[in-house]
């Protein structure tokens, strides 16, 4: 075991630990989630994260259902994300059947889940600094950029945040010229808004002090315990699963994936600002070379579908972290086995390795650094 | 999933990794004693997996994790699965002397259905990539002696720490007993709980058992 667990004993000048349960509704918590701190003084000595609090058994519940009727649930994960949940699950869906995507599809998964990240990162980043005490205004100008992409997904797919658009094959309707249009006309204005975002508070002395060498993680211990996303990347590891296993198109677009050098809290927040801006270069290349075509594999059979006998792990690389569903199909038409890798619940693995030792105020911006969704780590 | 024939033709690993059956052979010479099996996977996606003793299991994780060409630093997914108890049936035919019309004794061939039971096993399963070779996935699969009483594995989580919170969940909801895991608890039940949901055999009670006073 790689993290250090102080027993209480062994902590000098014991009688002055304090047990303190931070959370399930504290606002800092981003959800229904719990923190057992012990604190010595100010100083985190132990902490262990408690959850369950929102579990609903999804994977039982996807078990029981065809594997069309699954779609709609994995809104329910990361509800902050529909679009990259549906494109994971039907991702593994089409490994475990042999389906394949027609490339306007494609393209339009790859417009969707671009926009995803950037709202996903936007809103993060005005929580982040909502923690840090800067009260409101990052926050809703992240939010006033986040409405602009709902009201795209409404116009697509009819719902703002439960959006249950794609389908094992391609996606459920095919967009309108004037909605690329519309997502032609909001591209280009993203970077100043990252722009005028970044220059809110990035050089400021405050956040500096609050980041810079906060809630540290060492590049070997965030690899060996699973660690993915932006919080990897922040760590010096090269690691984007839109790189490594190119799926979908990614293979056609020029991105880069942003690093971080130290791992603390301060990297986190810039990883999510880069790659904002990467999302925008993606964005450009998609709405430039988007063809005319079917949007689904006519072939494909969305209802009644029954994969041969095996299984598949499909994973993409979700604004959280790598997102990862696993099947068992033992022929009929629901999965035998169905499982989701949730990066929030993984990433979470070493909070209490970030905390130790360091100020019960600064956990709260560690956690935030995290970037947890509460429907993905319950389940 | 079937055991694969032998005179099969080698079955691919992830992108970028040798075919199963090197890295089975790899395993077998690196670590001495060790038993293991490719699974084979039927269904397109063609990710065949590899079954451990789980006596050795630790040691072929090891072995993986540090091997200088696979490296398979990063554990990516960990989950149970449940495999229930199954039943083939077989027709036999046997003699047996039987008492005949006139109340003399009479040997004939009677055709009888014969039964075996399999015990079913609980099964965790490990995705592994390389994040410093960017390939994957190899498949490790450890199976427990029976659904019942023999539940217990070794806890890879002390090779790789990613499987911390994912088997005390394999835990919570299947039951397998992960022995050498450093905080073995309840993680998305409340501690009181007694039964493992995810077990194909699990009735849930009713709503007001799980609640006593709510519906009173």
């Amino acid at each position: 075991m790689t993290g250090p667990l102080l027993e209480l004993d062994s902590v000098a000048g014991a009688g002055e630990i304090m047990e303190v349960s931070m959370g399930p509704h504290h606002p800092s918590t981003h959800g229904v989630f719990r923190m057992d701190v012990r604190l010595e003084g100010e100083k985190v000595v132990r902490l262990k994260p408690v959850f369950g609090y929102l579990h609903r058994n999804h994977e039982k519940i996807a078990e029981h259902g065809a594997y069309l009727s699954a779609i709609p649930y994995t809104d329910r994960l990361d509800y902050l994300c529909s679009m990259t949940n549906n494109w994971g699950y039907c991702l593994a869906v089409e490994k475990l059947a042999g389906i394949a995507v027609p490339e306007r599809a494609e393209y339009i998964r790859v417009i969707v889940a671009e926009l995803t990240r950037f709202q996903n990162h936007a809103g993060l980043v005005g929580f982040l600094l909502q923690d840090m005490g800067a009260s409101g205004t990052p926050l809703m100008y992240a939010f006033r950029e986040r409405e602009k992409v709902l009201d795209l997904f409404e116009s697509l797919s009819g719902a703002r945040m439960m959006c249950n658009y794609m389908r094992f094959g391609g996606v459920r309707v095919d967009c309108t010229t004037a909605w690329l249009d519309e997502v032609r006309r909001l591209v280009p204005a993203l970077p100043r808004f990252v722009d005028e975002f970044e220059n809110l508070l990035r050089a400021n002395e405050i956040l500096m002090a609050r980041t810079q060498g906060t809630g540290k993680l060492p590049r070997d211990l965030a690899i060996n315990a699973g660690v993915t996303g932006p919080m990897l990347r922040a760590s010096g590891v090269n690691y984007d699963v839109r790189k490594v296993d190119k799926y979908g198109i990614y293979d056609r677009f020029d991105f880069r994936v942003p690093l971080g050098d130290h791992g603390d809290v301060y990297d986190r927040y810039m990883m999510r600002i880069l790659e904002m801006r990467e999302t925008v270069k993606i964005l450009e290349q998609a709405l430039r070379d988007i063809p005319g075509g079917p949007i689904i594999d006519p072939k494909v059979r969305l209802r009644g579908l029954r994969p041969k006998a095996g299984e598949a792990y499909g994973r993409i690389e979700s604004p959280k972290g790598e997102l990862g569903f696993y099947l068992i199909s033992d022929g009929s038409t629901n999965p035998y086995r169905y499982r989701v890798r949730p990066p929030s619940m993984i990433n979470l693995t070493i909070l209490e390795d970030m905390c130790l030792g360091e100020n019960i105020a600064d956990v709260v911006i560690t956690l935030g650094s995290v970037d947890i969704v509460l429907g993905e780590v319950d389940r | 999933m079937t055991a694969l024939p032998a005179q099969q033709a080698p079955l691919a690993g992830g992108p970028g990794l040798p075919p199963v059956e090197d890295i089975k052979a790899k395993i077998e010479a690196g670590v001495p004693g060790a038993v293991v099996a490719v699974i084979h996977n039927a269904s397109p996606s063609a990710q065949h997996s590899l079954l451990l003793d789980a006596e050795h299991a630790r040691d072929v994780a090891l072995f993986l994790r540090d091997h200088p060409d696979l490296r398979l630093d990063y554990c990516s997914l960990m989950t149970g699965v449940d495999w229930l108890d199954t039943e083939t049936t077989e027709k036999v035919k046997v003699k047996k002397v039987v008492d005949g019309p006139d109340g003399s004794q009479q040997e004939t061939e009677v055709e009888e259905v014969r039964k075996t039971k399999h015990p079913g096993y609980l099964e965790a399963v490990y995705h592994l990539f390389s994040m410093e070779k960017k390939h994957g996935p190899v498949i490790l699969r450890l199976r427990t002696a029976n659904r019942t009483d023999q539940t217990h594995l070794p806890s890879l989580t002390p090779v790789w720490r990613s499987a911390e919170f994912q088997e005390r969940e394999a835990f919570d909801l299947y039951g397998i007993i992960f022995d050498g895991h450093p905080d073995l608890r309840r993680i998305l039940m409340w501690d009181g709980f007694v039964d493992h949901p995810m077990r194909k055999d699990y009735v849930p009670p009713a709503d007001d058992a799980l609640h006593p006073g709510v519906h009173a």
